[in-house]
């Protein structure tokens, strides 16, 4: 069994080579015919999933696993002659990375398989499904690297691919204006992490997120370095008041797009996550870097959500529920972080909260992404976004329809569905920390449900409207899509226990353990 | 929109010298500052200057979109096959499978100060050209598509 062993030996390796290479080829068999293109970029995301799975496998089975690019052997991190110092580009890919990894390629999946309909009537597809399988390996990469320029060339590659997918639909400019507004952004957050890593390494001439941590004295820059770090990626996550380019990003992409953009935007909370746990740890003022977390997470729900509710566009909508969101799970490890030095109060609700807030990424993934291909297959048979003009589709959309209930449901947090288990973990950890948060967070869901009926009520109730008439269902491979992640969004929901015990826990322990990082790239010492 | 007979004879004039430059930077760089992306911008920008010189028709006659984008393509895929070989070999990704092999480009470095011997450093001046390659069609294809909104001026 040769070629299991080569794939579990390099598998963090082929995780980002199989998309590349799935991107550069890409062009080349588009010359050939769609058809071809179409396969192989199915192929490509599909062996990619597969990866991601044998990976996910191994890093929970035997822990964090560690890979150095150009290495004799892929855990050679620290050569022999190099006096302690790992010098190659290292991926580190532990339980959290892993995780993220895992839900990020199920989505990409689904995306792609959605795409095949979805965008079959546009041009340009060449470059669509190239810019699609680039941004998967920006994710990838960003959730996988343990050097930090390495995290900022990702960074980059996501923030361009997601950019030029942002514009990929000419709308009378408008689109492109969007995709502008986020190159720009996404641009000037890059500069400011690029900034901080020249700052990080001028002090401690490294690049490794383990070899800096292990040296971190918590100066003056380093304190500098943290807040661009964290203000760069808290607005590539859509954290408000970083959060104005969400809403024309995400509602100008094409839908299956956006679906893919808001797990770009949770890399980027990762990449906070990463930074603040890993990189800095117990180094930091956790209370204070805490509560910032917490404010930004209570701004970003509060904000979004009444945001949400006047809007008409169905896209723009979801989008500012998006941001709200992103506050649940900046809340629920906001908390974490603000008793990350007290073991007591760790493990009394600090824990669960932290594992709230990444239970709530991966279902946030699930049910947004859910929620914003319904709004593509709205788009693909009516033609608007418009909620005034839309209605009466219960009539001949059956099953977006019942797809776009278990989302909205999902988002509301209504039990059996996903949102339910990961919001109920916030809500009682965070309870116990402060109450007043987690009040906060009922309102905003209260807020979200009341926003959703509203959507459902004006999109698919209603009677048969004379123009939308010869509406019909949407193709089947959309169909497949949307299925694939509401049945993650049902199962998630019914299971949490599972779920959090197999995946969630391992993330959260991982983040936490600080020590276990760096001794995974510098040995035992 | 073609310039004067003076700057496009200039231009031809110089386009050589700027092509030999920027393969020399491509190729030399394990030796010397530079590498694929600073050589190939360097073409791109000799392709540039017979953009201005001559007209936008003119250049697309002779040089299409479509064999830019397959020669980024095909640096892309060069690349990325060359990082892929060393997997096949035993090593990880990226392994510098050609140094120190004796064939091409695996000239052990002599220890010390000396000129820098071409023909050394294994998969790093592979990558170097595929980058350069990449680099040359896709800044050549940016560029043609700014140039294909200049529009000839109604005399």
């Amino acid at each position: 069994m040769i070629v299991p062993s080569l794939l579990l030996q390099h598998a963090p390796a082929l995780l980002l080579a199989v998309p590349m290479l799935g991107a550069f080829a890409t062009p080349l068999l588009g010359r050939l015919g769609s058809g071809i293109r179409n396969a192989w970029a199915v192929l490509a995301m599909l062996c990619t999933l597969l990866i991601a799975v044998v990976l996910a496998t191994e890093v929970l089975a035997t822990g964090t696993i560690v890979y150095a690019f150009g290495a004799a052997a892929p855990h050679l991190s620290v050569p022999l002659d190099s006096g302690g110092i790992p010098i190659r580009i290292i991926f580190t890919v532990d339980a959290m990375s892993a995780f993220m990894a895992l839900f990020a390629s199920i989505v990409g999946f689904a995306v792609l398989l959605y795409s095949l309909k979805s965008q079959s009537r546009n041009s340009g597809q060449d470059g669509y499904y190239a810019l699609l399988l680039l941004l998967t390996v920006g994710i990838l990469g960003m959730v996988c690297t343990g050097d930090l320029f390495n995290f900022f060339v990702f960074l980059e590659i996501n923030s361009l691919a997601g950019a030029a997918l942002v514009a990929y639909r000419v709308d009378k400019g408008v689109a492109v204006e969007a995709g502008l507004k986020y190159a720009v952004l996404s641009t000037l957050g890059g500069l400011l992490v690029l900034f901080a890593i020249a700052l990080l390494y001028g002090q401690y001439d490294a690049l490794n997120i383990a070899m800096i941590a292990s040296r971190m004295q918590f100066t003056l820059l380093d304190k500098v370095a943290l807040v661009m770090l964290v203000v760069a990626l808290a607005m590539k996550a859509g954290a408000v008041p970083m959060h104005f380019w969400t809403p024309d990003a995400y509602s100008m992409a094409p839908s299956a797009v956006t679906a893919f953009l808001v797990v770009a935007s949770q890399a980027s909370l990762y990449g906070i996550f990463r930074v603040v746990f890993s990189l800095y740890g117990l180094a930091l003022d956790c209370l204070t870097v805490g509560w910032v977390l917490i404010i930004l997470g209570v701004l970003s729900m509060f904000v979004g959500v009444t945001m949400a509710i006047p809007q008409k566009d169905v896209k723009r909508l979801m989008a500012y529920h998006a941001v709200s969101q992103t506050g649940y799970m900046l809340l629920g490890v906001g908390v974490g972080v603000a008793v990350l030095g007290n073991q007591d109060l760790l493990t009394a609700y600090g824990r669960i909260a932290m594992e709230g807030g990444i239970f709530h990424i991966i279902n946030h993934a699930m049910y947004k992404g859910l929620l914003f291909l319904t709004a593509g297959a709205i788009f693909y048979r009516t033609g608007t976004r418009n909620l005034n003009k839309l209605g009466g589709l219960g009539h001949s959309m059956k099953w977006t329809m019942v797809f776009f209930m278990i989302g909205a449901l999902a988002i509301a947090g209504i039990p059996p569905f996903n949102g339910f288990a990961s919001k109920l973990m916030i809500y009682e950890s965070v309870f116990l920390f402060n109450p007043l948060l987690s009040i906060i967070a009922m309102v905003v869901s209260i807020l979200t449900l009341a926003s959703f009926v509203k959507v459902f009520h004006s999109i698919f109730m209603g009677p048969k409207l004379p123009e939308y008439a010869d509406v019909r269902e949407v193709p089947a491979p959309m169909l497949i899509g949307m299925g694939i992640l509401a049945l993650f969004v049902i199962l998630f929901g019914i299971f949490p226990q599972q779920v959090v015990d197999l995946l969630i826990t391992p993330a959260a322990a991982a983040l936490i353990d600080q020590g276990g990082y760096i001794a995974s790239i510098l040995g035992g010492a | 929109m073609s310039m004067s007979k003076i700057v496009r004879a200039a231009a031809c004039v110089l386009l050589p010298f700027i092509l030999v430059f920027g393969f020399y930077i491509v190729m030399h760089g394990h030796l010397t500052p530079g590498g694929g992306f600073q050589g190939g911008a360097v073409i791109a920008t000799g392709f540039v200057l017979l953009m201005a010189a001559f007209s936008y028709d003119s250049i697309t006659a002779r040089l299409s979109k479509s064999s830019l984008t397959g020669g980024e393509t095909l640096g892309l895929l060069l690349f990325i096959v060359t990082a892929a070989v060393a997997l096949g070999l035993g090593g990880t990704f990226f392994g510098n499978w050609l140094a120190n092999s004796g064939a091409i480009f695996g000239t052990p470095v002599a220890f010390g100060a000396n000129p820098g011997n071409l023909n050394t450093a294994g998969v790093i001046p592979i990558m170097n050209l595929a980058v350069g390659i990449e680099v040359l069609g896709g800044l050549s294809v940016i560029l043609l598509y700014m140039l294909s909104g200049v529009h000839e001026e109604v005399a």
